[in-house]
């Protein structure tokens, strides 16, 4: 299909130019993208893809939207970031990683870097500095939440972005959609989970299949953390396991000291 | 109303009478952490899976009737035109089988909103519409608030009512459709020894309320401690995510979203249900956010509740099922806030 083509009530629709990359990440983000064959065509239609590794073979650096999947881990990566910044109108944070700095950050933890760098390398050392988000580095303009990001939700941020129409994410916590969901409770059955504080969007994917909520969202606009460690210890599970969720993805960077120091 | 009793061997053939139609009712959903019993309405398959004894379902009817996620209409995108597709979303019957009298009463509670002369909602309406509702008694559980609610019997609003004598039920008969029912099982019209069975049991059912809710005089106390402290100290447990809402049976906010499709062909207009707990509900458009604060937001919940749907219709929202106290992991319960509110800390049912 061609751009002339692409119509919205007779109105033809611009496709903009867009460009995907990868910085510290599994590409995980990106594959769930071509996930949905279903509707991959269409979701190719709406945009001019110049660059995207793991679906076309084109590369151009002419593009308006950078879809930018993973986090700063590596020196080099950074110019590499502000160049994509200098290039595109909008920048999309895509995924926790680029996010939040994403399970990588979690490496942030240990104080000691080389020690880190030996277990994780062996004698085959690579150069590795602490993990950031991209927006520590560059301006981002939109944020799309979740590890991997929901198909669904991307669809829909990329034709409300084509239309012009505005583009909201829930601000309220994963209990909204799990409720929606007839979910019993997990906390009812003996098991932790963020979702009271996690800002919604992947329709409770976890709860749904029985597992508490990791996260990966980072926080809802509103997320009373000190309450929930107050009912995680009503139900018996320990501060550390609390904190061990709230520092898997890193959306909860800004709670943990103060919570640490409660 | 006509009343009949039936032994409870005969149960089963009412229900097989009845299942020609989709039957909705309580069905087992294992066990909590403790062991104690869960349910929740759901399709029932077999006469076997409905627990017409159980205690309280988790979530309420809202599901069936008020679904959290509806689509309200469809558009066909052509080329400098469109066409509108209205789908209300009822397409059978349903036998709703063993609703407790707080749950009818949410019903009738509903309709006053949505089903009322001057804006009717069409697809609520026709869910309810096609509703064959059977109640039954039931047993007051350590949450249940309903006789202060007023909502511990119900007069209208089903088509049958059943009431466990022992070995037989008692059944109240509103509608000429139950009664058509009842003419294909063994049953006759109850004696003076059932009558009286039938006040006894009422009454048993009374001794056995132990939670509380003080209504007196509550919409002027409400309107008195508007700016009392305890609205900040229930604030601060709240995490603003909506399951009181959710699960309640007489919450009905929406909030309505239009979407486009990926392949610009199609779009449609969905309503979501929403909370008043929730940090956006009084977002308007420009951002400003009339209640910012979690307080507030918990406080109106229970504004509309106990003092702006009195002033309206002379009867409170909330039917006093206990289910939004039951699933608040933060433990905010309606007894528990309004006794504080009243100026009873630590009153405990
Ligand atoms: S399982 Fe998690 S997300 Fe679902 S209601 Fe419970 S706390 Fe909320
Ligand atoms: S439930 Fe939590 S961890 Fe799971 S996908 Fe949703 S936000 Fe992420
Ligand atoms: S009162 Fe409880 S259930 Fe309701 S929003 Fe607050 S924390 Fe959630
Ligand atoms: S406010 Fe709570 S107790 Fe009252 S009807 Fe709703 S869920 Fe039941
Ligand atoms: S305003 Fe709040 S309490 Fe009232 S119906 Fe809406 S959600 Fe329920």
């Amino acid at each position: 299909m061609t751009a002339s083509e692409k119509t919205y009530l007779g109105v033809p629709v611009r496709k903009p130019r867009a460009a995907f990359f990868s910085l510290t990440s599994c590409e995980g983000c990106q594959l769930q993208l071509l996930n949905n064959e279903a509707t991959l065509l269409d979701f190719l239609s709406l945009l001019t893809i110049v660059n995207f590794r793991e679906a076309v073979s084109e590369r151009s650096e002419n593009y308006e939207i950078a879809f930018v999947e993973g986090s700063i881990s590596r020196a080099d990566e950074i110019p590499r970031l502000k160049s994509i910044r200098a290039q595109a109108q909008t920048l999309v944070a895509m995924g926790s990683c680029a996010c939040f700095g994403g399970v990588n950050q979690l490496k942030n933890r240990f104080s000691d870097l080389d020690w880190v760098k030996k277990q994780v390398y062996g004698d085959h050392p690579i150069e590795t500095q602490d993990v950031l988000p991209l927006s520590a580095i560059v301006k981002v303009d939109l944020n799309i939440y979740g590890c991997p990001i929901k198909k669904e939700e991307v669809e829909k941020v990329i034709t409300n972005l084509v239309l012009g129409k505005s583009i909201d994410y829930p601000q309220y916590p994963v209990c909204m959609e799990c409720k929606a969901n007839q979910n019993v409770c997990l906390f009812d059955l003996g098991e932790p989970c963020l979702g009271p504080i996690t800002r919604a969007g992947c329709d409770s994917w976890c709860p749904s299949n029985r597992l508490g909520c990791w996260g990966c969202r980072g926080p809802a606009e509103t997320a009373n953390v000190r309450q929930l460690k107050q009912i995680m210890r009503e139900h018996g599970f320990s501060d550390e396991q609390m904190l061990d969720r709230l520092e898997c993805f890193g959306g909860f960077s800004k709670f943990i000291n103060e919570l640490k120091n409660q | 109303m006509l009343f009949r009793v039936f032994s409870k061997n005969e149960l089963k053939n009412l229900y097989d009478i009845l299942a020609v139609n989709h039957i909705v009712g309580p069905v087992s959903k294992g066990c909590n952490k403790n062991s104690t019993a869960l349910y929740d309405f759901d399709f029932v398959y077999d006469f076997e899976e409905l627990q017409l004894e159980y205690s309280a379902t988790i979530h309420s009817l809202k599901r069936f009737i008020l679904p959290a996620k509806e689509t309200l209409c469809s558009f066909t995108l052509q080329k400098n035109n469109w066409q509108k597709h209205v789908e209300l979303n009822a397409y059978k019957p349903i036998v709703y089988f063993g609703l407790h009298a707080c749950d009818i009463n949410a019903l009738n509670k509903l309709d006053k909103v949505l089903a009322g002369k001057i804006y009717p909602d069409p697809y609520y309406a026709a869910k309810r519409n096609n509703m064959f509702i059977i109640g039954v008694g039931c047993t007051p559980q350590p949450f249940c608030f309903c006789h202060s609610m007023g909502a511990d019997s119900v007069l209208h609003g089903f088509d049958m009512f059943l009431t466990d004598l022992g070995d037989s039920y008692f059944a109240e008969i509103l509608s000429a459709r139950a009664f058509e029912c009842l003419s294909g099982i063994t049953c006759r019209e109850p004696g003076k020894s059932e009558h009286q069975r039938f006040l006894e049991v009422a009454q048993e059912k009374m001794k056995r309320f132990t939670c509380h809710v003080d209504t007196t005089d509550l919409t002027k106390i409400l309107d008195l401690e508007f700016q009392a402290d305890v609205w900040r100290e229930w604030g601060e447990k709240c995490l603003s995510c909506g399951t009181c809402a959710n699960v309640c049976p007489t919450c009905y906010c929406y909030g309505v979203e239009e979407n486009v499709d990926l392949d610009m062909r199609h779009a449609a207009k969905t309503r979501h249900l929403y909370s008043c707990n929730l940090i956006d509900f009084a977002e308007v458009a420009g951002g400003h956010n009339f209640r910012p604060h979690s307080h507030d937001r918990l406080k109106y919940r229970y504004y509309h509740k106990h003092r702006g749907f009195v002033e309206a219709f002379e009867e409170s929202l909330c039917v006093g099922c206990g289910r939004c106290g039951n699933a608040c992991l933060a433990n905010i319960t309606v007894p528990e806030v309004i006794a504080s509110v009243r100026g009873k800390e630590g009153y405990h049912g």
